[in-house]
């Protein structure tokens, strides 16, 4: 069952392409984040591989708690649901 | 005569070109902050391509059609979704293709407009015909059996870091892969063979050691006027041929070490190429703190030390694979290393010329 919630995105990733806070309808993570993707096509590359997993590097948090399926994204969300989208420290 | 050269490095692009306060001058050319691991500048169109390892974002890849004014983001070659896991870690697992880096790029032939090829980590070889608008993995390498031999060496995973397009008929492609060997294509990418026989492993168990499918060249380069002779500087010597890879030749007794991973040859002067030498894998550092670049001009019996410019003491600069580069006049040598030093020849490397010794970490160097 889809649901409105709720998108927002590093503030790093934002140097490299724009993605604003945005509310999309989705039942998943997944589904979430394909709404991104259709505003911004350019997104889908930054947070996920080639294989359609989540980079190793990014993490996604669904009220405040890291999502479990980091391959096939399919934690589910429910309406209002805050997913946030960052990057884990590391790098020099 | 080349009057830019371009330099990729951990912290940006920079260009240098010919100053008026000082004999070489550099400025940023963009992406400063970012991780630049490769640039290209395509004889052909005057496109330039830079490649970017975001990290946690992943890699990217954009071109500028003006000359590096502007930048813009196309398509990153990347393994088709669902690809089967055939990529073994060093830890044993299997694992599904994901590119890691940008690890070769290189313009197709003057007939083929538009076509560029790009090497991975791990190695996956891609093909583009539109300027990086979108990509096609080359599925005969791919697939290629051998390829599941190759393994990583500095690096996790394997990964193709040296393409050459043969200047007399632009189907016939050499690629070199650490650690996998040397594998040529005579038709376009359509079927391979691994062409490594007489390269040595030391590195290997005495049975492997001259298996040609798990050879170290750490880069390879072509003779443009005689492209049958191809220069290796592989992870515990130098290596030649001059039959397009069936056989290869090693010269031993290199001064002062034969390890190192950057190789330049002269265009029109097969027998001419220039290293830039470094004690061993285990330490790879400069000769006893000394920065040398290494010249032979009779194929490999003798090789003269160039070090005039160049620091002779507490130097522990050590120069990537991608961060020497000839010119195209086969006049103009350039350098940078791992720690941020970059130096100019206009003499074959007789004589350097300090251009920054404070840049970030040295990637690529190439001369436009």
């Amino acid at each position: 069952m889809k649901a409105a919630v709720h998108l927002s995105f590093s503030s790093a990733l934002q140097r490299h392409v724009p993605c604003p806070p945005l509310a999309v309808e989705a039942a998943t993570v997944r589904e979430a984040l394909e709404g991104a993707f259709a505003r911004e096509p350019r997104l889908r590359g930054y947070l996920l591989d080639d294989q359609g997993a989540l980079r190793k590097h990014m993490a996604v948090f669904v009220n405040g708690a890291a999502i479990r399926d980091r391959r096939g994204l399919a934690d589910p969300v429910e309406a209002g649901s805050e997913i946030a989208v960052i990057q884990a420290l590391s790098g020099g | 005569m080349s009057d830019e050269l371009l330099v990729a490095t951990r912290k940006g692009l920079f260009s240098v070109k010919p100053g008026r306060a000082s004999a070489w001058e550099l400025e940023s050319a963009g992406f400063l902050g970012s991780n630049v691991s490769l640039v290209l500048r395509d004889p052909r169109d005057q496109s330039r391509y830079a490649a970017l390892n975001h990290g946690h974002f992943g890699v990217k890849l954009h071109r500028s059609d003006d000359a590096g004014s502007s930048w813009q983001e196309v398509a990153t070659p990347a393994f088709p979704q669902g690809e089967p896991a055939s990529v073994r870690t060093p830890a044993g697992e299997t694992i599904a293709p994901v590119v890691s880096l940008i690890w070769a790029l290189e313009a197709g032939g003057a007939d083929q407009p538009g076509r560029i090829w790009c090497g991975t980590i791990p190695g996956g070889l891609f093909k583009s015909d539109n300027r990086g608008e979108s990509w096609e993995l080359v599925r005969a390498l791919w697939d290629h059996p051998g390829r599941l031999e190759w393994f990583g060496g500095g690096a996790d995973l394997p990964g193709i870091h040296s393409i050459l397009v043969d200047p007399r008929d632009s189907r016939k492609l050499t690629v070199g892969v650490s650690c996998g060997g040397v594998w040529i294509s005579p038709d376009g990418g359509a079927s391979w063979a691994c062409r490594a026989n007489g390269m040595r492993a030391a590195y290997m168990p005495p049975e492997r050691a001259m298996d040609p499918g798990i050879q170290d060249p750490h880069r390879v380069v072509q003779c443009r006027a005689q492209p049958e002779t191809l220069w290796a500087q592989h992870h515990n010597g130098i290596f030649r041929t001059d039959n397009g890879g069936e056989s290869w030749r090693e010269i031993t007794e290199v001064q002062p070490s034969a390890f190192g991973f950057a190789v330049a040859v002269h265009p029109r002067e097969p027998d001419t190429a220039w290293f830039v030498p470094g004690v061993s894998d285990e330490h790879r550092l400069p000769p006893d703190g000394r920065v040398i670049v290494t010249r032979t001009r009779d194929g490999g019996r003798s090789f003269q030390l160039l070090d005039r410019g160049l620091p002779s003491r507490h130097a522990y600069d050590l120069t990537f694979r991608h961060a020497l580069d000839l010119d195209p006049s086969g006049e103009r040598l350039a350098f940078g290393t791992t720690t941020g030093s970059l130096w100019i020849s206009t003499d074959q490397g007789d004589s350097w010329e300090t251009v920054s010794e404070h840049l970030p970490p040295v990637y690529a160097v190439r001369w436009c």
